[in-house]
């Protein structure tokens, strides 16, 4: 069995003006398929082969480095995709809003974390907001495509939201300004489906 | 002392179609120039506000040693740029190469291969040991081989940055692309002067 590249869940052009359709077309059919390919390849022949995506970055520490970089990288742009919408943007509801406000003590508090995790993580990388196995919400950032599902991840749990700091992610259209690319992706979250992984 | 963005040796459409005006003018005048005004700014008041940039990078850590080998490493890659540049080098720094990677074009090989497969952001490096013995070596973020006792002689920047605007995920496009720029005559001088 070997892992297929997602669709997207909405058009190329969708997440346009925040997130322009070059960017997002390249990043999924160029990157993201780079990911893909090389995670399959990676994992051809050995005893991974066959296991779900889940599994494998549970036991990373004991992979070699394209394991861990592609499956990573393969993973996370999944996440991310589904974690951005046309209809996005907008605060947290629900359980999510509660559990923001009360480890936060606001949206715009929370926004404002999140926001500096992204911006000051240097080199590639990722910024999150995870859960952890205690139910608490804890935001890091991790470097290159490590995750908070990585056994050997600093901070372990569920990724309720991630965010790409790749230069990849942004520099057709922003350049150098990564904090301008931050507060664009504010305007496309797809609160729902952070909220689903939440509660689940 | 105040750090300076140095001026560059070539115009900053000097290295088209290779390297666009573009990507230079964000690359030199606003990544470079920001690592220069975030050194000045994250040394004042501290014992670092009067080192010298070397100094700095083998001294310190977080936000000041990244900010003073992101200096020190774009002076490198950008001052042994030029329009027309290219071929192969001469002399000594041809005969080492020769020496330690078999061919001119085994090394070329072998850089670029650093340089395609070093995932993530960094650099590239030809460095020579204490013996003046030649490696390529890859280093991460804003690593500089200098911290490992190394001599860099020449780099490559593969940050997305340097390149994303002109050929976007294809990184190997870029790479060869750079080695129609680089300026052997400095990078010769460099080795001979180790």
């Amino acid at each position: 069995m070997s892992f297929e590249l997602p669709k997207l869940p909405y058009a190329y052009d969708a997440l346009e003006p925040h997130i322009d359709a070059r960017t997002m077309e390249i990043h999924h059919s160029k990157h993201h398929a780079g990911y893909t390919n090389n995670l399959n390849a990676a994992i051809a022949g050995t005893d991974l082969d066959g296991k779900c995506i889940g599994e494998i970055l549970a036991s990373v520490s004991r992979q070699s480095a394209a394991i861990r970089n592609n499956g990573g990288g393969y993973y996370n742009h999944d996440l991310f995709w589904k974690l951005m919408s046309p209809n996005g943007g907008g605060e947290p509801t629900g359980e999510l809003q509660k559990a923001i406000n009360d480890t936060f003590g606001g949206f715009e508090q929370f926004k404002d974390k999140f926001s500096k995790a992204a911006a000051t993580r240097f080199g590639s990388g990722w910024a999150w907001l995870v859960k952890l196995s205690d139910g608490s919400l804890k935001i890091c950032s991790t470097p290159n495509q490590d995750n908070p599902l990585m056994d050997d991840a600093e901070v372990k749990g569920t990724p309720i939201l991630g965010l790409d700091v790749w230069e990849h992610a942004y520099y057709l259209k922003f350049q150098n300004r990564r904090p301008d690319y931050i507060s664009e992706f504010f305007e496309v979250i797809n609160w729902e489906e952070a909220l689903k992984r939440f509660q689940d | 002392m105040k750090h300076e963005l140095p001026k560059l040796p070539y115009a900053l459409n000097a290295l088209e179609p290779l390297i666009s005006q573009r990507t230079l003018e964000f690359h030199y005048g606003k990544h470079h120039q920001a690592y220069v005004n975030n050194l000045n700014n994250l040394i004042e008041g501290t014992s670092f506000e009067n080192a010298d940039l070397v100094d700095i990078i083998l001294k310190s850590d977080g936000g000041i040693f990244n900010n003073a080998a992101q200096v020190f490493n774009h002076t490198f890659y950008f001052m042994a740029l030029k329009p027309r540049g290219g071929g192969k080098p001469r002399n000594k720094l041809y005969d080492a190469l020769v020496y330690t990677f078999g061919t001119f074009e085994k090394f070329k090989e072998e850089f670029s291969k650093a340089g395609a497969t070093l995932f993530g952001s960094g650099w590239v490096w030809l460095v020579a040991d204490a013996n003046n013995k030649l490696s390529i070596v890859k280093t991460s973020n804003a690593a500089n081989p200098l911290c490992d006792n190394l001599t860099p002689i020449m780099t490559l920047d593969v940050w997305e940055h340097a390149y994303y605007l002109d050929t976007q995920n294809a990184r190997p496009k870029y790479i060869e692309n750079f080695w129609e720029l680089i300026d052997w005559e400095l990078i010769e001088t460099r080795f001979e002067n180790l």
